[in-house]
C-alpha cells in the first residue's frame, strides 16, 4: 500500500491542532511557532500532492479507500481532481500567512486563570479548520464530505466568537456582545443549511444505497440508477441550499458581513478565502455531478441570484463605512461571479470560476490582512478615522493599493484573468446576463478606489500621524501574496492546465457542450 | 351396606385433585434481573443490620458488584447466542430473552453503573458538621425546615437507602423491555416507577421543590399506570390472553383454540384499538412524548440531579424498549392504524420539545425539554417499522443515555452558596473560569445538537435514514427542522459559557471525586467513539434487532 498522501495532508494539521492546544500556558510563543511549522509542513505536503498530480491522468488521483461505517455504506474515500488539487494548494498556502498575520492577535491582555490559554486555542482552532477544509476538498464520499462540512463550523464558530479586534468604538463589552451575535448568526445560518443538506443526504442514501460520489455518478450516467425528476430536484435543492449559504449567495449572505466585521483579520481571511470556497467547490463537485438534470433545471434561477449577488454586493460595498464590512460585501460580489461561472455551464466559465476561487483567495487575503494591520495600528475599523496614511506609512499604503487593485481585477493581476474568463464564458451562452455582470467590475473600481482615496490619500489625520509602517513579519505576509498575484496575473497557465481537464469532465457530467461561437472564426 | 355406600350417604366424590405444574424458570437466563433484584434486597438488609458509619461503603460496594455481575451475565448470555440463534421466551412466556432485550439490558446496566457513580459522589456538597454528604436528604422522613431535619443534618446522616432504591428501579427497567406478556409489563412498570418516585423526593437542598416534583411525578405516573392497566384489561377482553404472541395471532386472525367463554368480545376491534391506545399512552408517558410530557420539566428540575440523569437515561431506554416490543411484536398487523397516530405524536414531540426549550432559563429544565425533543427523534425511528428502525433506535438509546448522564453530572459540579447553580445566567463565562468543564459540557451539547463526529450525529443519522427507508420522508424533514431549532438553544448555552463575561458573583466549579469524573469521562468517551467509529456498535445493534415472538 502506498503512502496515504491525502490523509497526511489533513492529518498533519489535525495532529498539529491537538499538539498546539496542549502547549502549556506559559509557553505561548512555542504554540505560535509550532502552528507555523505545522502549517508550513502541510504546505510542503500539498506541494508534493501538486507535483504527483497528473492533470491528464485519471479523474480522481491519489485515491484512498477504506471501509468506515459499513451499515450506512459509508467509506473513507479520498481523491483529488484538478479542481480539488488547486483549492487544496490554495488552502495550504494561505494558512501560514493567516498564522503569521495573527501572530499577536490572541495574546491575552491580562493573565487570567492558569488554565485559560487563548493563544494556544486560537492557533489550534485555525489548524483544525485547515484540516477539515482540506479533507472536504478531498472527500469523494458524500457522507464523509458532509461530516467535515458540518464539523468545521464548530472551530470556526469559536474563532469568530472568541477572538476579535482589541479596539471597538463602543468598548469591550459591546464588542463581546456583537462578536457572539456574529458567531451565533454564522453558526445558525450554516447549521440550518447543513441540516437541510442532511435531509437530502439521507434522501440520496435512500435512493442510491451508498454514498460514493464516483459510484453514484457512474450509475447515474449509465442509467442504472434512476431518479424520479421531482426526487432529483428536491435532493439538488437540499444540497444547493447548504452550499449557497456557505458560499454565500444572495439572499443567504447576511451572516458574512457580521462574521467578517467582528472577527480578526486573519480569521476573516479564513472565512472568506478558505472556508467559503468549500461551498462553491461543492457546487461543482456534488451538485453538478450527482444531479445533472436538476442542475440544468435550476440554472436560470441560480444565474439570476448570482447576478443579484454581484450587483447588490458591489453596491453595498460602495456604501460601507467599515473597512472589513466593505471587504465582506466585495466578497459577496465576487462569490456571485464564481457561481455565475459555475452555472453558465461553459468550459471557460467553469475554468474561470475555479481560477477565480484561487485568485479571490489570494487577493482577499492580501487586502484583508493589510487592512488588518492598518486597523490594529489605529484601533478603528471606520474608514472616516483614516486619512493620509500613504504619507506616514508608504509601504503599508502601497501593499493596500495592490490588494485593492487585485480586488477590482486590474489587468496584469491574477483576478483579472479569472473574471475575464467567467464573463466570456457567461456571455457565450447568456449574453444579457454577461453584460449586466460586467457592471460589477465598474462598481468594484468605485468601492476600491474610494476606499483607498479616503484612507490613504489627503491630509494626514492627527490620529494616524505616528503610525508605524509595516514590520518585517507583516512584510513577510504580504510580500509573497503580492508576488503570487502578479505571477498568476501574467502567467496563469500552470493553474489552468491543472483545472481544465477536470472542468471538461464536469461539463460532460451535465451533458453540456460549449455553444458554437456566433461568428465563425475566419479560416 | 358396604362402608363405601355408607360413606356415600353423606359425601360425594370430588374431581381428583389436579396437579399444578411447577413453573419452569430458566434461572440462568434471568440472571441479570435476579442478581440486581437480589442485591437490592441485600441492600435493604444492609440498612437494617450494618452500623451507620459503614453503610455507605457497603451499599456502594454491593451495588457496584451487582451491576457489574448483571452486566457480565448479559454479556455471557449474548455470547452464548441468546441474542440471536437461541433467542426464546423464558419463564413460562413472561420474559423474552432476545437481541433487543439483551442489548437494552446491557445499556441500562451500564447507564445505571455510571449513574451510580454520580449517586455516590460525596465531595461536592460542603461537609456538614464534619461528615461528608451526598446530594440526598439527611433524613427523608423529617419535614423540611423542622428540628428533626436539623438534628439529622447535625448528626451527619445520609440516605443510603438510595442505593437499594436504585437497584429496584434497575430491576424493573431490566424486565420492562423484555416483558413478553402484558401483566409482566405492568409489574415491571410499577417496579421501576415506585423507587423513582421516591428517589425524586430525596434532594438535600430545595427539598420542598424536590418533594413537589415527586408528588407530581407520582400522581401523573399513577394516572398513566391506571390507563395502562385499563388498556391491558381491554386487550385481554379482545384476545383472551395476556401473551404478546397470542394477541398478535388474534390480530392476524390466525389464532386457534380461543376461549369460548370470551367469544362475545374476542376479536372486537373497538376493544383492540382502545386498549392499544391506552397502553401506548402509558408508555409514551414514560418516554416523555408530547402530549404526555408535562411532568418532565418539573420532575427533572426538582429531582436530585444524579437521579435526574439516571432517570432521563435509563427510563427512556427501558420505556422505548417496551414500546418497540409492543408495536413490533404485538401490533404489526395493525400498522396502518397506529402509524398515523404515532406520526402525529412524533411530529408534535420533536417540534414541541425543541420550541419550548428555547424559552427555558434553567439548565435542568432546558435539558428536560431537550429530552422531549430527543424522544421525538427516537419515535421517528420507531415509526420506521423495519429492521433498521429497531437497530437505529437501539443505537440511539445507547449513545443518548451516556451523553445525558454525563451532562447532568456536569450540572452537579457548577455550584454556588445555594447548591447547584442551575439558572442559566449563572453559567455566563464558565469557559473563562474552568475551560475544561465548559469544554466537556460543550461536547455534550454538541452531541445533543447532533453535530457530526459525536454520537448524537450517528444516532440521528441512523434513525432518520431508517425512517426515510420506511417511507416517512416528511418526518425526516420535520426532524431536521426541529434539530435546527434545537441547535439554537444548545448553541446559546455555549455562547453563554464561552463568550459572555463571567459574573463576579458567579458559581464555582467544585472538584469532584474520581466517581463523578469517571461518569463524565465515560460520557465523553462514548460520545466520541460512537461518533467517530460507530461501526462495531452499529453491527451489535443490527445483530440485536430481531425480536423473538
Amino acid at each position: 500500500m502506498s503512502f496515504p498522501l491525502l490523509t497526511a495532508t489533513a492529518a498533519l494539521p489535525a495532529l498539529g491542532a491537538v499538539a498546539t492546544a496542549a502547549v502549556p500556558a506559559s509557553r505561548r510563543s512555542a504554540a505560535k511557532w509550532l502552528a507555523l511549522l505545522v502549517s508550513l509542513a502541510t504546505l510542503a505536503l500539498a506541494v508534493v500532492v501538486l507535483v504527483r498530480f497528473d492533470p491528464d491522468g485519471a479523474r480522481y488521483q491519489l485515491t484512498e479507500s477504506h471501509a468506515w461505517i459499513k451499515n450506512f455504506g459509508v467509506r473513507y474515500e479520498l481523491g483529488v481532481d484538478g479542481i480539488g488539487v488547486a483549492l487544496l494548494a490554495l488552502t495550504a498556502l494561505l494558512i501560514p500567512f493567516v498564522v503569521l498575520a495573527g501572530w499577536n492577535d490572541a495574546d491575552p491582555l491580562e493573565t487570567g486563570s492558569r488554565r485559560w490559554r487563548p493563544t494556544q486555542g486560537f492557533f489550534a482552532l485555525i489548524l483544525a479548520v485547515e484540516a477539515m477544509v482540506i479533507i472536504s476538498f478531498e472527500a469523494t464520499d458524500v457522507f464523509l464530505f458532509y461530516i467535515f462540512f458540518e464539523a468545521m463550523l464548530i472551530p470556526m464558530y469559536f474563532l469568530i466568537g472568541g477572538f476579535g479586534d482589541r479596539a471597538h468604538e463602543h468598548g469591550e463589552e459591546a464588542a463581546a456582545t456583537q462578536r457572539s451575535y456574529a458567531a451565533v448568526k454564522f453558526l445558525l445560518y450554516n447549521l440550518v443549511g447543513g441540516l437541510i443538506m442532511l435531509a437530502a443526504v439521507i434522501g440520496l442514501y435512500a435512493v442510491a444505497g451508498n454514498f460514493s460520489l464516483t459510484e453514484i455518478a457512474a450509475a447515474r450516467a449509465n442509467g442504472s440508477l434512476h431518479m424520479a425528476t421531482s426526487t432529483e430536484r428536491w435532493l439538488f435543492l437540499g444540497f444547493f441550499f447548504a452550499f449557497a449559504v456557505k458560499a454565500p449567495l444572495w439572499p443567504l449572505h447576511t451572516w458574512l458581513p457580521n462574521a467578517m466585521q467582528e472577527s480578526t483579520a486573519p480569521v476573516a481571511v479564513l472565512i472568506t478565502a478558505v472556508v467559503d470556497k468549500v461551498g462553491t467547490f461543492a457546487m461543482l463537485r456534488f451538485c453538478l455531478q450527482l444531479f445533472p438534470e436538476a442542475s440544468r433545471w435550476a440554472t436560470p434561477v441560480i444565474l439570476v441570484l448570482a447576478l443579484i449577488s454581484i450587483v447588490y454586493g458591489a453596491l453595498l460595498a460602495v456604501g460601507q463605512r467599515d473597512i472589513k464590512r466593505l471587504v465582506a460585501y466585495a466578497s459577496i460580489s465576487h462569490f456571485g461571479f464564481i457561481i455565475l461561472g459555475i452555472f453558465a455551464m461553459t468550459s471557460q466559465g467553469q475554468s474561470g470560476a475555479t481560477l477565480y476561487m484561487v485568485n479571490h483567495g489570494l487577493s482577499t487575503a492580501a487586502l484583508m490582512l493589510v487592512a488588518g494591520f492598518l486597523i490594529t495600528r489605529r484601533g478603528s475599523r471606520l474608514i472616516a478615522d483614516y486619512g493620509g496614511v500613504q504619507k506616514v506609512a508608504p509601504v503599508l499604503a502601497g501593499t493596500f493599493l495592490i490588494g485593492g487593485l487585485a480586488t477590482l481585477s486590474l489587468p496584469g493581476l491574477a483576478p483579472f484573468v479569472s473574471e475575464f474568463l467567467v464573463l466570456v464564458g457567461t456571455f457565450a451562452r447568456y449574453p444579457v446576463i454577461g453584460i449586466i455582470a460586467t457592471f460589477g467590475i465598474v462598481l468594484a473600481a468605485l468601492y476600491t478606489l474610494v476606499l483607498y482615496q479616503r484612507t490613504m490619500t489627503g491630509p494626514v489625520k492627527p490620529a494616524v500621524a505616528s503610525m508605524p509602517d509595516l514590520k518585517a513579519r507583516e512584510l513577510l505576509v504580504v510580500g509573497p501574496l503580492i508576488v503570487l498575484l502578479i505571477l498568476l496575473g501574467v502567467y496563469p497557465k500552470p493553474v489552468t492546465d491543472i483545472v481544465n481537464p477536470a472542468v471538461k469532465q464536469t461539463m460532460s457530467d451535465v451533458h453540456r457542450t460549449d455553444p458554437k461561437p456566433a461568428v465563425e472564426a475566419s479560416k | 351396606m358396604s362402608a363405601t355406600a355408607v360413606h356415600n350417604l353423606w359425601t360425594t366424590a370430588a374431581d381428583p385433585i389436579a396437579k399444578i405444574p411447577a413453573p419452569k424458570i430458566e434461572y440462568g437466563q434471568l440472571a441479570p434481573v435476579l442478581i440486581v433484584a437480589g442485591a437490592a434486597l441485600v441492600g435493604v438488609l444492609v440498612e437494617a443490620f450494618v452500623p451507620r458509619r459503614s453503610r455507605y461503603y457497603t451499599q456502594v460496594f454491593v451495588s457496584v458488584v451487582a451491576l457489574c455481575a448483571a452486566f457480565a451475565s448479559v454479556v455471557a448470555l449474548a455470547a452464548d447466542g441468546y441474542g440471536t440463534t437461541k433467542a426464546h421466551i423464558a419463564a413460562m412466556g413472561a420474559v423474552a430473552v432476545d437481541g433487543p432485550a439483551l442489548f437494552l439490558q446491557g445499556t441500562i446496566l451500564l447507564a445505571a453503573l455510571v449513574g451510580l457513580f454520580t449517586f455516590a459522589e460525596r465531595r461536592l456538597d460542603p461537609e456538614a458538621h464534619g461528615s461528608r454528604v451526598d446530594s440526598f436528604a439527611a433524613q427523608a422522613a423529617s419535614v423540611p425546615g423542622s428540628d428533626s431535619e436539623k438534628a439529622a443534618v447535625k448528626a451527619g446522616f445520609t440516605t443510603t437507602e438510595v442505593f437499594p432504591l436504585l437497584l429496584f428501579a434497575v430491576a424493573g427497567m431490566l424486565v420492562f423491555p423484555a416483558a413478553d406478556d402484558l401483566l409482566t409489563l405492568f409489574i415491571a412498570l410499577e417496579v421501576l416507577s415506585l423507587p423513582l418516585y421516591l428517589l425524586c423526593a430525596l434532594a438535600r437542598r430545595k427539598r420542598l421543590m424536590s418533594q413537589e416534583a415527586a408528588v407530581k411525578y407520582f400522581l401523573l405516573g399513577a394516572f398513566a399506570s391506571a390507563f395502562t392497566l385499563f388498556g391491558i384489561a381491554l386487550l385481554y377482553g379482545y384476545a383472551g390472553s395476556m401473551s404478546y404472541a397470542r394477541i398478535a395471532q388474534v390480530v392476524d386472525g390466525t389464532a386457534t383454540g380461543l376461549d369460548p367463554a370470551l367469544a362475545d368480545t374476542t376479536g372486537n376491534d373497538a376493544l383492540l384499538l382502545i386498549g392499544m391506545a391506552l397502553i401506548v399512552m402509558g408508555l409514551l408517558f414514560k418516554v416523555g412524548a408530547v402530549p404526555f410530557h408535562m411532568w418532565t420539566p418539573d420532575v427533572y428540575q426538582g429531582a436530585p440531579t444524579p437521579v435526574t440523569g439516571f432517570m432521563a437515561a435509563a427510563t427512556k431506554v427501558a420505556a422505548f424498549g417496551a414500546l418497540l416490543r409492543l408495536l413490533y411484536v404485538v401490533l404489526p398487523g395493525l400498522r396502518w392504524d397506529w402509524r398515523p397516530v404515532m406520526w402525529g405524536v412524533a411530529i408534535v414531540t420533536m417540534l414541541g420539545g425543541a420550541i419550548v426549550a428555547i424559552t427555558q432559563t434553567d439548565i435542568k429544565r432546558l435539558l428536560a425539554y431537550s429530552s422531549v425533543a430527543h424522544a421525538g427523534f427516537i419515535l421517528a425511528g420507531v415509526i420506521a417499522t423495519n429492521r433498521d428502525g429497531v437497530s437505529s433506535v437501539l443505537f440511539y438509546l445507547a449513545g443518548y443515555s451516556f451523553v445525558t448522564i454525563g451532562a447532568f453530572a456536569v450540572v452537579t459540579l457548577v455550584r454556588d452558596a445555594g447548591g447547584e447553580a442551575t439558572h442559566l445566567s449563572k453559567w455566563a463565562g464558565l469557559g473563562r473560569r474552568s475551560p475544561l468543564v465548559a469544554a466537556v459540557f460543550a461536547v455534550f451539547l454538541l452531541a445533543f445538537a447532533g453535530i457530526p463526529l459525536t454520537s448524537g450525529f450517528s444516532g440521528k443519522f441512523a434513525v432518520f435514514s431508517a425512517a426515510a427507508n420506511g417511507g416517512a420522508a416528511p418526518l425526516v424533514v420535520i426532524g431536521v427542522i426541529s434539530s435546527a431549532i434545537a441547535a439554537f438553544f444548545y448553541i446559546r448555552v455555549i455562547v453563554l459559557m464561552f463568550f459572555s463575561e463571567p459574573r463576579p458573583d458567579g458559581p464555582t466549579v467544585a472538584v469532584p471525586s474520581p466517581l463523578t469524573m469517571t461518569a463524565i469521562a465515560v460520557g465523553v468517551a462514548v460520545t466520541v467513539v460512537l461518533g467517530v467509529a460507530p461501526q462495531y456498535f452499529l453491527d451489535l445493534a443490527n445483530q440485536a434487532s430481531v425480536f423473538v415472538r
